[in-house]
């Protein structure tokens, strides 16, 4: 069974509702036993970093995290915050990351006429083949954002997807069974639902 | 690129859609539920639902039924009517709310705005300025545009922000539900003198409105009977303009 990781931060919610639709069991929780139980997992997140890392430490979260996912390869989404909480570390908080992607998250610098969070509907673009973009390929998917920080890889191949905002930023990396998102697929519709389906079926 | 949002505004009255003119006459529309089950199918941006009834005849807010309309949103969303406290807006953001739309409290207590934005991020607060003329030049109104505050439109508009306020919605009470356009007069005052995003309302007919509101600043436009009637005679029909029209017309 997937588990949506519930770290009192974020709307799970919409999460359960979308998955439901597309047809799939899901629960939330932040039991350490059925986090090892799960066949795969999503983070989600609204909020700031500290806070979520904090959270995460908190509730014993990491350790288990370590071990299903950098061990025993577990598929995991991080979405907004959650991918962020991924990297290694943030602009926005002083705590360290999760640090399952060689990656670290920044503030955006644009200039005046770009307004922070970036907010509203945005392309993502694929710029590798993935399993998540089955019956999407041939189509502009667009996707609901609102953030003020991006995250951004070192390593170019585990870039999926890029979104420009004054900037090209990584709207969604992958790498191995570790992917994030930067968007909200949840809020998504069509888009988001098809991205979530192949979430559950290819991995 | 972001697009700009285009944002049909749902009015709920005793679990019914309901649409009026100038905030008054409300009419009967169809089923919410079903009203946003269309709204996905036809890809909409957002949308906002605002319970016209909590407020004035101090109802609690019905999350029950909120959950159901929401359970059903695969789009952002924005809920506004009946909340006062931080539990309520807490409350609400679990049922899978993104924003809550604060009036009366707002304009009752401001602190209220800054204490959720503190507490959930300005980005999920967004305060709805409900704007009507008089004799004196525009106020803002609260309780459903029934009750007229001192407060001018620019004036709270950059009051609210300084509470921290994540959005402005101008709701124009004289050009609700009549399809004449938008009076982009106080889209072109507010939208310069405050950094948050400013969204239009009230009068939205033709995508032609949409392009003229983004040209005088708006950020993103809203609209109820565009999307629920269609035709002189108020026909209900829900519609939403297609990605493409929009795109090209909005020069996105």
């Amino acid at each position: 069974m997937l588990v949506i990781i519930n770290y009192n931060l974020g709307n799970l919610k919409s999460i359960q509702n979308m998955i439901r639709k597309i047809g799939f069991e899901s629960k939330i929780t932040n039991n350490i036993e059925e986090i090892r139980g799960a066949t795969k997992l999503i983070l989600p997140g609204v909020g700031a970093f500290d806070n979520g890392m904090h959270n995460l430490k908190e509730l014993g979260l990491i350790s288990v995290l370590e071990k299903e996912i950098l061990e025993n390869k577990k598929p995991i989404l991080g979405i907004c915050l959650g991918m962020q909480l991924l990297t290694k570390k943030s602009e926005e908080g002083t705590l360290s990351g999760l640090g399952f992607i060689d990656a670290e998250t920044k503030l955006f610098k644009l200039e005046n006429t770009y307004k922070i969070p970036h907010m509203g509907w945005n392309t993502a673009k694929p710029i590798k083949k993935s399993k998540l973009f089955s019956e999407m390929e041939n189509q502009e998917n667009r996707f609901y954002f609102v953030h003020s920080y991006y995250v951004d890889c070192s390593n170019t191949d585990d870039i999926l997807t890029v979104t420009k905002y004054g900037t090209e930023f990584v709207s969604m990396f992958e790498h191995e069974n570790i992917i994030g998102a930067q968007f909200h697929p949840e809020k998504s519709h069509k888009f988001g639902m098809q991205l979530l389906k192949n979430f559950l079926e290819n991995y | 690129m972001l697009t700009t949002r285009i944002i049909p505004v749902l009015l709920l009255r005793n679990r019914g859609l309901y649409k009026g003119i100038q905030f008054k006459n409300h009419t009967y529309v169809g089923d919410p539920i079903n009203t946003v089950k269309i709204f996905n199918d036809k890809e909409v941006d957002e949308i906002v639902v605002l319970d016209i009834e909590a407020t004035v005849k101090n109802k609690p807010i019905d999350f029950e039924y909120l959950e159901e309309v929401v359970s059903e949103a695969f789009m952002p969303i924005g809920y506004g009517g009946g909340i006062k406290t931080i539990e309520d807006a807490k409350r609400i953001f679990s049922i899978g709310v993104e924003k809550v739309i604060l009036n009366t409290q707002a304009f009752k207590t401001p602190e209220l705005v800054s204490e959720l934005s503190k507490k959930f991020g300005a980005q999920s607060v967004v305060v709805s300025l409900d704007v009507k003329k008089t004799l004196l030049g525009s106020f803002v109104y609260i309780k459903n545009g029934t009750e007229k505050t001192s407060y001018k439109p620019l004036e709270a508009a950059k009051l609210m922000e300084s509470f921290g306020a994540g959005e402005i919605i101008i709701n124009d009470i004289d050009k609700d539900g009549t399809r004449t356009g938008y009076n982009l007069s106080y889209i072109q005052e507010i939208s310069k003198s405050v950094k948050i995003p400013v969204i239009v309302c009230g009068g939205a007919a033709t995508v032609e409105d949409f392009v003229k509101a983004k040209q005088a600043g708006a950020h993103a436009c809203a609209a109820g009977a565009m999307f629920v009637y269609h035709g002189p005679h108020r026909a209900v029909l829900i519609s939403y303009p297609k990605y493409e029209e929009l795109r090209k017309s909005l020069g996105e």
